[in-house]
Formats: structure tokens, sequence, C-alpha cells
């Protein structure tokens, strides 16, 4: 099967082109000025720029993690620029008639027309498109349930106290090198305000797209669900093809107070590099909620782009009753290399924490689970479950898992089961005897494989992951 | 319907099947008799194009079609269909979701339009009762958690929605008691039409007291040793098969 295999995963990547709009780039290289500058573009408020001040000398002093289970050439951060926009939106576009035609055929060939979109599933789409938000949807009715759902930038002048009070609170801005590097540029990104007791009247999306040669993208999202609110928050990505490797250091803070709950789902599919490793998105991510008393916190994603992943969404089980949990599915293909998972950090008595994480590799890919569940001192009847599958498709190919355990309770309570598997020729067999051929066999039997975690998206985003699956796994057999 | 012409392969180099030959007309049921390593699966598994069962030489066509040229899918879509001795569990994947992808892949084969699900799930419907499992089987992982006997019923459901044919029966009666034996065999003979041919690979008689042969054949050392009516399988069963390999020898 291991000549199918090959032939599977050398399929060129779907989503890559390039859509050629003037923008305005700052040249490489970072500095406070450059951080002063990109304040200034955004006309931030002194306190903002204070914010990313203290980020950016913090930054200085810290180091680039070097633990995780990848490997790639030194990133010389002075060789990326850190500010783009696309220019004729420098004035913001009061309907999509006002926007850049360029820009709407770029979003027509991923397969997001807006105006469709508007009409289709309901969604609000707040489209980041390099690091200017273009086009946000779907604001009157929101407005009318009371919930805020608008670029983080323009949170910033709207919302001041609300910004002020929750940004870096969850990811403190000297979290580590990235959030660092994040807190000190970043571009813009979501900004959502669920208020007291209200169930969002429909799921929040945001699609992000890297569309500049050589540029940082440093996306900074941050979620508020005051007490009893309710969120579903999605989030797809798609990148053109190019040779460059491009940085990407996202941060995700998200805070659900008493009895608030958010489910946060993603499909990433940032440009994975060639065949030959060559090119593809470095994906460092930061992603972290903290649950207050009965709260929740969801995080499901679907991880099949992006040539190294760094990505650990975590859940800080704060309040008393909170409940965490985590589903993942993490495809590598070709030279691709991931360590994802996550952390549940149990402070809370009666926490309640569940991982299922579903990896898939193909090619000559690495892709790692990492998981850190920690019970505190004071988590009386903390209860986790871990579920570990990995499945191996070819033998060129690694699968690797680094459970930690900590626990400081004697009555919490920690579970932990790992599976490896290939998919095995007999299962190729039986369903090629049924008449499907190689590539249609190896997606059925892969998305069979991430089941329990798809079930956990949403149903038009269920599908498109399903689809995505299927197109990264193209030249896995053949 | 599949004619065998001289057919020699190999399993991992080593020679299994040597100069078979065999005509299996429209309608026609096959046994296929044998000790055990006489080369019986092979045989079932190089019709099939299972990777590694390798034809050497020979040539096999099947309704016209030079059928080694054909990839495994492909023979699958022509109507050959092989009910696996050892069915393999997919976990995740539904029975239902397997079977409508293999039906609609068989039927667009054929220029035909894919079923809708409510025609599809219909039919999955009568073909579960006709082998007496339960529904709930339709929406479970392939084979996953299912008993010996649950596979092979569900091999013949799969048979009966696939309208292949021509089918091969590996070893079905292999691990079966006799009331699962019974509603095996009454699939297949509620199958039975004048376009559908069968080819019955078992090692004892058993299973054909239910499914009554045109012909049996013995297999020996990879070729056909004997060939006769059914009552070569009544003589099989109180002479055993080693009087066969020694008039062979």
């Amino acid at each position: 099967m291991s000549e199918q295999v090959e032939q599977l995963i050398k399929k060129e990547y779907a989503a890559g082109f390039h859509t050629d709009i003037e923008s305005e780039t700052l040249p490489p290289g970072l500095n406070e000025d450059v951080v002063r500058f990109i304040s200034a573009k955004k006309n931030e408020p002194e306190w903002m720029l204070e914010w990313r001040l203290k980020a950016y000398r913090a930054w200085l002093t810290m180091k680039e993690p070097d633990w995780a289970h990848v490997h790639y050439p030194e990133i010389d951060f002075q060789a990326v620029s850190y500010y783009s926009a696309p220019k004729s939106l420098a004035d913001r576009p009061k309907s999509l008639d006002e926007v850049d035609p360029d820009l709407i055929e770029t979003y027509n060939k991923l397969g997001i027309p807006l105006h469709e979109q508007e009409m289709l599933a309901g969604v609000a789409v707040d489209a980041v498109f390099d690091s200017v938000s273009v086009v946000t949807t779907f604001r009157g009715k929101l407005e009318e349930a009371g919930v805020i759902f608008c670029p983080i930038s323009e949170a910033v002048h709207k919302y001041p106290e609300l910004v002020k009070k929750y940004i870096g609170t969850v990811v403190p801005q000297r979290d580590n090198y990235y959030a660092a590097l994040n807190s000190a540029v970043f571009s813009d990104g979501s900004f959502v305000y669920i208020p007291k007791g209200v169930r969002c009247p429909m799921e929040l999306s945001t699609y992000f797209r890297i569309n500049q040669m050589n540029t940082g993208q440093f996306e900074r999202t941050l979620i508020i669900a005051d007490e009893g609110s309710h969120v579903s928050y999605l989030e797809g990505c798609t990148a053109p093809q190019r040779d460059e490797n491009q940085l990407h250091a996202a941060v995700v803070e998200l805070i659900a107070l008493d009895n608030a709950e958010i489910k946060y789902s993603t499909v990433q599919n940032w440009y994975p590099g060639d065949e030959n490793g060559k090119g593809g998105i470095y994906n460092f991510v930061t992603k972290r909620g903290i649950c207050h008393t009965r709260a929740k916190i969801s995080w499901t994603q679907v991880e099949t782009g992006s040539a190294v992943t760094w990505k650990y969404p975590s859940c800080i089980l704060k309040g008393d009753h909170s409940i965490g949990e985590f589903y993942s599915v993490a495809l590598t293909n070709n030279c691709q290399q991931a360590d994802t998972g996550t952390k549940m950090i149990h402070l809370g008595k009666h926490t309640k924490s569940t991982i299922i994480s579903k990896g898939i590799s193909a090619g000559r890919s690495q892709n790692a689970y990492r998981g850190l569940v920690r019970m505190g001192p004071s988590a009386a009847g903390a209860r986790n479950y871990t579920q570990c599958d990995s499945l191996l498709i070819g033998d060129r190919c690694g699968a690797h898992t680094f459970p930690y355990i900590e626990s400081a309770h004697p009555s919490a309570i920690v579970e932990h089961e790992a599976t490896t598997s290939k998919v095995s020729d007999d299962q190729m067999f039986l369903c090629q005897q049924r008449g499907l051929d190689a590539e249609k066999a190896v997606s059925m039997i892969v998305n069979g494989f991430c089941r329990e975690v798809f079930k956990q998206l949403p149903m038009e985003f269920a599908v498109e992951a399903g689809k995505l699956l299927e197109v990264s796994l193209e030249g896995s057999v053949g | 319907m599949l004619k065998i012409n001289e057919l020699c392969a190999s399993v991992e180099d080593k020679a299994i099947i040597r100069q078979l030959s065999l005509d299996v007309g429209p309608g026609e049921i096959h046994a296929i008799m044998g000790p055990n390593g006489a080369g019986k699966s092979t045989l079932g598994n190089v019709l099939a194009g299972r990777p590694g069962y390798e034809p050497t030489a020979g040539s096999v066509t099947f309704k016209g079609l030079d059928l080694l040229d054909m990839d495994p899918e492909i023979r699958a879509r022509e109507g050959l269909f092989l009910a696996f001795q050892y069915p393999v569990e997919i976990p995740g994947v539904s029975n239902m979701e397997l079977l409508k992808a293999a039906v609609d892949a068989r039927r667009s084969h054929a220029g035909l339009s894919e079923l809708s699900a409510i025609d599809f799930m219909k039919m999955a419907r009568e073909a579960c009762k006709a082998v007496d499992l339960d529904q709930s089987f339709l929406k479970r992982g392939v084979n996953e958690g299912f008993s010996g006997g649950e596979k092979k019923r569900n091999e013949i459901m799969q048979m009966m929605l696939m309208e292949p044919s021509l089918c091969i029966l590996d070893e079905t009666d292999s691990g079966l008691d006799i009331d699962a034996l019974q509603v095996v065999a009454r699939g297949v003979n509620a199958m039975r039409a004048a376009d559908r041919s069968f080819i019955v690979v078992t090692h004892y008689q058993r299973l054909l007291d239910y499914i009554v042969p045109d012909y049996v054949h013995v297999l020996a050392n990879g070729r056909i040793v004997k060939s006769g009516d059914k009552s070569l399988a009544l003589e099989l069963e109180a002479k055993g098969y080693s009087w066969l390999e020694d008039e062979v020898a």
C-alpha cells in the first residue's frame, strides 16, 4: 500500500493562489518604532500602545521555546514584516459593493461568497483579509440581542473598558515567546461580548487568510461570555500557495463567567508546504480559556494545514464544577510537523475535563500529541478523561504521545487511554472489493477514525471538515 | 460468465494456484472443495484482485472482459463480489455509509444515477431482514464488535445490496452454527437468478445441503483434480480428501 499512499499524498494544494491587491506593507524588522507605527495606524489610545510596548520589552528578554517535537530552520524575526493592510480598504466599505472585486473573487475561490453566506446558514462573518477586518455582516441582528461582534481594533475604541479589563488576563503578555510577540504587534482579530443570560442567536464565524508575501500574521481574539450566556464561535483558515515560510502567531483568549458556555471550533488549513517540505506556514498559536463557576469551554479543532503547528488550546478550570473539553483532529501529510494538544488546569472543586485527540500521520510527517492534565491542591473530586488515538498511513511517518499528568489532590481522578493503529491493507481491500477506489477508501477510513470529534462540530462545519480531510489526504494512496 | 484458463498465481513468490481452469456459466453454482492449503481461498482472492495475490500466468475473462487487467474496485463495480472469510472491522465508518458508497459506485459505473437515501434505506432494511440482522446494524461501524456469525450475515446482506453477477463465498460457513448457516443459505438461495453465478468455497459438505451446487470441484495442490455433481460432495464427506490426493499422485 505504501506506493498507493505516496501517490495520494501528491496532489496540489487546492486553495493555492494569490490575489494581487495593492498593500501598505511595512519593511521587515521589529523595534519599538514598528510597535508605535502599528498602534498609530490603528489610532489606538495611549493605554493600548503602552500595553503593546510592555509586551515588546518582555519579548526582547525571552527565548523561543525548543521543547516541541518539531524541527525548522531558525526564524529571523527581523526579516518579517509586521504590518500589512489592503490599501483600497483604508476607508472601510459600507457594503459589499464597495469591496475590492479582487477580494470578492478570492472569497469565491475559497468557496465562501459573502453574498451567499448572508443568506445561507445565518452565520455572521467577520472576514479578516491579511491584517484588516474587511466586512462585518449581520451586525444589526446581533446588536438586537446585545451581542458585540467586531474587529478587536474597533473594540479598543468603542468598548475600551471591556478590552482593558480582560485582554491579557488569560494569556498574559509574557506567557510565552509567541504570545509576547503577538501582544506587541497584533494586527487585528475578533472581539466578542455576550451579555448576561443571552444565548447568541447565531454561530459567529471568522475566516482568516494570509495574503501578503513575507508578512507575519498576528491575530488576536478575545471572547467574553458574561454570566449565564452561551456562544458558539467558528474559525476557519485557508492560505494561498507560495515558497516563503510564513510566520503565524495568534492569541485567542476566552473568558466564560459563571454558568456561561463557549464553544470554539476551528478548521485550520494554512498552506502546508509542498511535498518536499518547502514553504508552508509556521503556526505558533496560544489559545486559552478560563472557566468560572459552573462555566464550560469546549475547544474543537480540525488541523490539516501548516508546515509546523505548535498549538495547545487550553482550559483553566478555576470555578467549582466548571467543565473543559478538547476535541482534536490533527492530520499531517508530506513533511508537515504538528505538536499539538491541550492543557487542562483543574483548580476548582469537582471540575471536569474531557480530551479526545485523533492524530493522523501520512507521508513523512510527524504528529505529536502533547497534553497536560494538572489537578491542583484544591481540586477535590476533579476528573479528567483522556483518549488519545493515532492513525498511521504508510510506514515513513511518525506518531508521538507526550501526556503529562500532575495530581496534587488525592480525590482527583485522571484516566488516560491511548491507541496507535494503521490503516490496514485488509480495510483498504474490503472497501475496494465493495467498489470504492483507494482514495475514497482511505478518506472513509480516516473520517471514521475522526467521527467522535466531527460529531462535536456544528453541522455545516462537520461537512467541510470531512471534505478538507479528503483533500488533505489526496496522494496518500493511489 | 467466468472463464479461467490455466491460471497460475503466487503469494509471496510461492506458487499456490497451478494451471487452474474453470468455466462458470450464468446462473450456475459451483462448489470448490478441498483440503486445507489447497489454494481455495487464494483462488477467490486472486479473482477479486487482492494485493499480494499475484497471477503469474494464464487468463481470466469475466463477462467477456479481461479480469486480471482490472483494478479490484473495477472488478467489484463490474459485479464481482467476494464474501470474506474474515471480514475486517472499520471503526467509525457505518455499514450504511460504506454500502451507500458501494452501491452508488456500482450504479454510476453502470451509467445509473445514485440512489436516493430513502430508496437505499428501503433496500438496506429489506436486505437486513432477509438475513435476520437487526436494522441497528446499518448504523454500527462496519463489523465493529460483531460476532462471527453477525459478520458473515453482514457479508450476505452486503452481497444482496450490491446485486453482483458473480458471488464468491469464501468459507462463509466456517464458524457458523446450524441456524446461522441456514440463514446464510436462505439468503443465497433467494439471490439465485439466471444471470447470476456463484462460486462457493467450502471445506465441508454441510453447507451444500442448503446451497445445492450444480457442480462440485475438488481443489488439491493448486489445481482442480476432480469435478462432478453434488454427489461428489457426499462422496468426499464419506471418504475424505486423501484418496483424491493419492489418485493424483
